[in-house]
């Protein structure tokens, strides 16, 4: 059990800081470690959990269903821990770091450069996801009515999601 | 935080006004997107920053390893309210999900794909691409200035999507591409040098 702990502790970690560019990163080191290497769990329940996380409020979390297999509550603890721990600490570092640098003659470019990058990875991100979500005309519908009214008002997501839930229900649950 | 002036309780009663805040979007930020959750409640509903300050902390979660949506609530609660604002904020944000994907993994094998929760889902993840499209448009209409940030902008996508080079070498490579150029085009009006 305590092994398990630890492993658990120690490969999350690990994986936390190689989440560069997105949770989505780091699947084919997750698979060979989590699958492969420890045989902690098995492809389809990889894949079956996140998809889970994916679909779950807040960021993707699906790890902590990692440690709650192999090692009940303490498992999952252990691998939240070990998982938003570090990169959470160096993201407190380095923002106070960035705030002190403000004022800088370089700092306005370096901050004017990365925005649009920033911008470009997020959108990169989206046409990613894209790609698997918007499958036939209902789709690019409902991502397009979605796209409009959020672009026009400020209306809370969470209604905008719940609608599309509707939607798929009606379109794609009822036959 | 460090401030004399403000009570124990008046700490107190902030840091559970982030922690709630941050709780309401890790609730019901279903589908992804969290981004798009995080700028409505934070920047729009609250005010508790500007777009500004959110472009800028979202670009350090996105240029640090980590959960973007966790990463950048952190910050943001350390702007709010100090170190004590930034657990609150994270914790706030990741124990709904974590307590619900807990409940997934102990209950895997009774899990069962239900045609309707599948249906629903094949509504939801094209709803979460509108939003976080729109999110974006929102954020990039906020805070890029020239053709030459539209520019790089398509770049980083073109990298990515098309090139499928890793994120963190079209980070280092656009962005150092973008600075250089902010460098010699000159810094923008009223900036302090």
């Amino acid at each position: 059990m305590m092994d398990d702990l630890v492993a658990l502790g120690r490969v999350f970690a690990y994986l936390s800081l190689m989440t560069l560019g997105g949770g989505i990163a780091i699947y084919p080191e997750l698979n060979k470690l989590v699958v492969d290497g420890h045989g902690w769990l098995t492809l389809p329940q990889l894949d079956y959990l996140y998809g889970v996380g994916q679909a779950a409020p807040g960021p993707n979390l699906m790890v902590v269903s990692v440690g709650a297999l192999t090692a009940g509550l303490p498992g999952a603890l252990s691998v939240l821990v070990a998982f938003v721990g570090p990169p959470a600490l160096l993201a407190l570092v380095v923002g106070r770091v960035w705030s002190k640098l403000q004022g800088r003659p370089w700092f306005v470019a370096t901050q004017r450069g990365l925005t649009p990058v920033s911008i470009g990875l997020l959108l990169a991100g989206c046409l990613t996801f894209a790609k698997g979500a918007l499958t036939g005309w209902t789709t690019v519908l409902i991502g397009a009515v979605v796209f409009f009214v959020v672009l026009r008002t400020n209306i809370n997501p969470a209604a905008m999601v719940l609608a599309g839930a509707v939607a798929g229900i009606l379109a794609f649950g009822l036959h | 935080m460090r401030s004399t002036a403000m009570s124990d309780e008046a700490t107190a009663k902030r840091l559970a006004k982030i922690f709630g805040a941050f709780l309401v979007i890790g609730a019901t930020s279903f589908g992804g997107g969290v981004i798009a959750h995080l700028r409505t409640h934070i920047v729009v509903r609250r005010g508790w920053t500007d777009d500004k300050t959110f472009i800028e902390l979202l670009t350090i979660s996105q240029t640090l390893p980590g959960l973007k949506a966790a990463n950048l609530a952190m910050l943001l609660g350390d702007r709010l309210a100090g170190t004590a604002g930034a657990v609150a904020a994270i914790a706030g944000i990741c124990l709904p999900g974590a307590a619900l994907m807990y409940l997934v993994g102990v209950m895997y094998q009774v899990e069962r794909q239900r045609p309707l929760v599948e249906a629903a889902l094949t509504g939801v993840a094209p709803a979460a691409v509108g939003l976080i499209l729109a999110t974006t448009a929102k954020l990039g209409r906020a805070s890029l200035s020239c053709i030459a940030d539209l520019m790089f902008v398509a770049l980083t996508v073109i990298c990515v999507n098309r090139l499928h080079l890793s994120v963190p070498l079209a980070l280092l490579g656009v962005g150092l591409l973008a600075i250089l150029w902010h460098v010699f085009t000159g810094a923008p009006k009223g900036q302090p040098t």
